[in-house]
């Protein structure tokens, strides 16, 4: 379960192995990867192989994030108000995976509800890093990205709202796509904030990347803001040809000068970042440094908490307790449904929801919620109107390596905020947006995001597979570093 | 009669009629059955998305034209956010930002008189579910969750419990004639909230506004006003009047008052925002060229018309557009050939008697204007009396056959010159004396061989013709 899904698709049809073969081992590390980081909500041991077609991910195990909806199993959403769900329907985007004969051997464990980005507050617990289990995945697509880099699988589902499949994926040294926004069916994803929520996939490798999102997309009649990406065609459009292509990088954020303080850490980071712009210049592209109004990039993290935080509030409104998910005491309905949500969420999910709700009251509306969506337009039309002369946007991922899970130990810089939340555009705009590894600090995986307009996703694929092809980080499986 | 001006405005909510809900894939449909039209939004299962029904969207923009009001140049929904156990999701998808109509009016007649009603918006939203309260436990039923509601909204200008019902009376026929609506009362599909005010005959200033939530009946509508309206005066008159809050009431139909719910100082706050899960779109002006095409003539025109065209009295005309398919029926008898008087006269007393006694609508009713026309044509050819006539209508009914076929066999006048010489002569041959004393001079014997002829021929003889017959064989 540590090769491509290309590799493994020719081991199938070349009957190397079986696809029973493979559901048992990926079944097997399940467990084990569970033992060591607590990765799974549930681990599906009545998983079948399927018959090997020409589809390339027949007969080839992977995992769900459990905010996703799935028929018959249960899907909690990592939170205790929905402890005991088990749906009556599948997504849109698992539908059609089992339609061409993938195979889900577990629902993994995610921020609750994807509200999160630590892999710490799902209701069963902390998600561990399977480079060093002392730190952290980051989330909210935590589990999906610790069984990705573990070698559990080629392939689990993800969902970002603001960098939930690509932050953690640069934590865990995998590859983390988010496509444009509506090509990926978002019916039966348990709603975050929906005019961000993103479906999208972690894999070890951009084409991997590719062939998943190819057989999960698609004009879906459930989901009004998804459209026809039939003439789109990720997989077969990767051809690693990026001659004269335009990239930019932000100065504000990569430039060490900018801030206060840096630790090693980060210097290394934007060092090595600097190395692989040289990289891709060596392939033929240009990058140009551009600058944007710091001002302007300084309230992205407040556009973010103000939007995502009232939307939530009222897409989980639904969780009362009384059609699904543990029944509250209570005298009354009222009563009930405060026992439930009472008990039912986690004390960082209730501070958002108090947030969103007072973003929303009518008086705050103006002064909060509107201008947030303002400045999210702002940046928006900021960010467009640099694809107009550039294809991509280059930056890296955080501020370095993945944090530990006890905070004192990291030693933290000044200023990074933005640094650490930029990703939140793609979500902003829709943008295709891939995350993927570019080194090591202390033997721990780094990366890189490239991000491009909207319906660019083949040309932001490409891109990033031709830097892929030309690092050492491809396909990569945890090695987990010593404390001793 | 109170000697203030009252000063009224309403919200009416009326269930629009489609196949599937306005965001929902399940039935729209009444339904006995609890919990059987429902899909998983319905109910607001996690990851379950609204998708908006395009006909009640072009229900919404036909009403919106009727009334003449602004439609907007994008289609929006927000959510309207509050808890309660009939709303699964937690919050209401309705129009705030862009309601499907802004500023119009409405004409009406009220006691003779036409009336502008003005319109402040109306707009396309989702019923909630139907809660049952017993003893010690409440059931929910979702078969309503997700109904089209169309929430219309008038501004304060209207003065009479009875102009408000006339004015409910006259949008219940609009919807009911643009077929958007069954607008049936019975079934719960159309409510309303009343907002009532008074004030001094020639104040400038409106009085404090009491609003009365749930009023499910337009007799309720009417009462609930005049309640409020006494109310509120004979506080004013006892110089009170800072007793009226502004607050939210409710009606109880069976006390026939008022109850105070909560004050406006409480109001919930709904938290109102656009849906992200339906993105804003474009209302093409071809769409509301076609829908405008689609709009069929109202009661009110039609009234006009039978009245000035067909010279229908205002009476028979106001009866006729009463219902559509009144109106429909007597324009189908129009085209058939039947003249406009005698389709009204047949339309008003024999068949809308007949669908009354038998409590059934036009068009479950078996005789079409084609089939009444048969009856009619016979007439005029002077076959059969307008005695026959109403009788062969009843059987016709009664064994669900064509008119012709009863006509035809024993209800038929003998009109045969040949046949009826035949008989002619055999009663005079019976009668020879009788021919005598004729002959000399005794003419009233004549309505005495006409008699015979009747009762031999069982009344069927064609009686213009027995009496040519007759005379020109008593005179040769």
């Amino acid at each position: 379960m540590d090769k491509t899904i290309e590799e493994l698709h020719e081991l199938l049809t070349n009957n190397f192995v079986t696809s029973k073969e493979l559901v048992e081992e990926a079944l097997k590390k399940s467990y084990e990867v569970n033992k060591k980081y607590n990765a799974f909500v549930t681990i599906l041991d009545e998983a079948k192989e399927t018959p090997v077609s020409e589809n390339l991910l027949s007969g080839i195990p992977f995992g769900i994030k459990d905010n996703y909806s799935t028929k018959d199993i249960l899907s909690t959403g990592s939170s205790n108000t929905l402890k005991n769900y088990v749906p009556f329907f599948n997504a849109t985007a698992v539908e059609k995976l089992l339609n061409v004969g993938a195979i889900p051997v577990n629902k993994t464990v995610l921020d609750e509800f994807g509200m999160g980005g630590t892999g710490t507050t799902g209701h069963t617990g902390v998600v561990k890093n399977p480079w060093d289990s002392t730190r952290m995945t980051a989330g909210s697509s935590a589990g999906s990205a610790c069984a990705v880099a573990a070698g559990v699988y080629p392939y689990a589902l993800g969902s970002d709202t603001g960098d939930s499949i690509r932050k953690p994926a640069a934590y865990c040294g995998i590859v983390g796509y988010k496509p444009t926004y509506g090509m990926v069916s978002r019916f039966g994803l348990f709603p975050f904030a929906s005019s961000l929520d993103t479906c999208g996939v972690l894999t070890r490798s951009v084409k991997d990347a590719a062939i998943v999102i190819d057989n999960m997309k698609g004009l879906d009649k459930l989901d009004m803001t998804s459209w026809d990406s039939s003439h789109i065609h990720l997989y077969q459009s990767i051809d690693g040809k990026v001659e004269n292509k335009k990239l930019c990088y932000i100065k504000e954020l990569c430039s060490i000068e900018n801030y206060e303080n840096p630790t090693e850490e980060l210097k290394m980071h934007l060092e090595n970042f600097k190395e692989k712009i040289k990289l891709c210049e060596k392939l033929g592209m240009k990058v140009e440094e551009i600058s944007i109004d710091q001002k302007l990039l300084d309230a992205l993290p407040s556009v973010y908490v103000a939007i995502s935080c009232a939307e939530a509030t009222s897409n989980m409104s639904n969780l009362t307790g009384i059609i699904f998910g543990p029944r509250g005491e209570g005298k009354n309905v009222t009563e009930m449904m405060m026992d439930h949500r009472t008990k039912g969420f986690s004390p960082l999910i209730k501070r958002r929801f108090v947030i969103g709700s007072y973003i929303l009251q009518k008086e705050n509306q103006e002064r909060y919620l509107k201008n947030a969506q303002r400045v999210r337009r702002l940046l928006v039309d900021t960010w467009k109107n640099l694809f107009k002369t550039y294809d991509a946007i280059i930056l890296p991922v955080g501020s370095g390596p993945a944090k530990h899970l006890d905070a004192s130990k990291d030693l933290l810089t000044k200023d990074t905020k933005v640094l650490e939340e930029h990703l939140q555009i793609g979500n902003f705009g829709g943008f295709p947006s891939i995350t993927i590894p570019d080194g090591f600090i202390n033997d721990l995986p780094v990366a890189l995001n490239i991000t491009g307009n909207c319906y660019d996703d083949e040309n932001v694929l490409n891109i990033a597979y031709a830097l892929e092809s030309a690092m050492p980080y491809k396909n990569q499986i945890a090695k987990e570093i010593s404390h001793e | 009669m109170s000697k203030y001006k009252a000063v009224i405005g309403l919200e009416m909510h009326c269930e629009f009629k489609s196949n599937s809900k306005v965001f929902s894939s399940a039935k729209n449909s009444y339904n006995e059955i609890p919990n059987d039209n429902i899909a998983g939004v319905d109910m607001a299962f996690p990851g379950t998305l609204p998708v908006v029904n395009e006909k009640c969207i072009k229900d919404a923009l036909m009403m919106s034209i009727v009334l003449h009001c602004k439609q907007p140049e994008f289609m929006y929904f927000d959510r309207k956010n509050y808890y309660y156990p009939d709303l699964p999701k937690g919050y209401q998808i309705t129009q705030m930002t862009e309601p499907v109509g802004r500023d119009g009016y409405v004409e009406m007649e009220c006691n003779g008189e036409k009336k502008k009603v003005f319109i402040h918006d109306i707009h396309l939203e989702e019923d909630a579910a139907s809660l049952d309260h017993y003893y010690d436990t409440s059931c929910i039923d979702y078969n309503r969750a997700g109904v089209p509601l169309v929430e219309l909204v008038t501004e304060p200008c209207l003065h009479t419990a009875e102009e408000a019902v006339t004015f409910l009376e006259t949008m219940r026929s609009i919807y009911k004639y643009c077929d958007v609506s069954e607008a049936d009362t019975k079934k719960g599909q159309i409510r309303c909230d009343v907002n009532i005010s008074i004030m001094d005959e020639n104040a400038i200033e409106f009085g404090t506004r009491v609003e009365v939530k749930n009023v499910n009946s337009f007799g309720g509508v009417r009462d609930a006003i005049n309640y409020e309206i006494k109310r509120q005066s004979e506080l004013k008159d006892a110089g009170r009047y800072h007793e009226v809050e502004q607050e939210t009431r409710r009606w109880d139909e069976e006390a026939g008052k008022t109850i105070r719910m909560r004050s406006k100082v409480d109001a919930i706050d709904y938290k109102y925002f656009v849906d992200p899960n339906l993105p804003k779109f474009k209302i093409a002006a071809s769409w509301l060229e076609e829908i405008k095409q689609e709009i069929p003539l109202l009661a009110l025109e039609r009234k006009e018309k039978y009245i000035s065209e067909y010279g229908l009295s205002e009476y028979d005309a106001g009866v006729i557009v009463k219902e559509r398919e009144y109106a429909e029926y007597f324009e189908e008898c129009l085209k058939v050939g039947i003249d406009a008087k005698t389709a009204c006269n047949w339309l008003t007393t024999q068949i809308l008697g007949q669908i009354n006694e038998k409590e059934i609508t036009l068009k479950e009713f078996y005789l079409t204007p084609n089939l009444l026309k048969q009856i009619i044509d016979e007439i005029k050819k002077g076959t059969i009396s307008s005695k026959q006539a109403k009788e062969v209508f009843y059987k016709s009914i009664e064994e669900k056959k064509e008119p012709k076929t009863f006509i035809s066999n024993d209800m038929t006048q003998i009109s045969d010159q040949v046949v009826l010489e035949e008989i002619i002569t055999t009663i005079l041959n019976e009668n020879k004396n009788q021919v005598q004393e004729y002959k000399n001079g005794k003419d009233n014997l004549f309505d005495y061989f006409v008699g015979q002829v009747m009762k031999n021929t069982r009344g069927k003889a064609n009686p213009v013709l027995t009496k040519e017959i007759l005379k020109e064989k008593l005179e040769s």
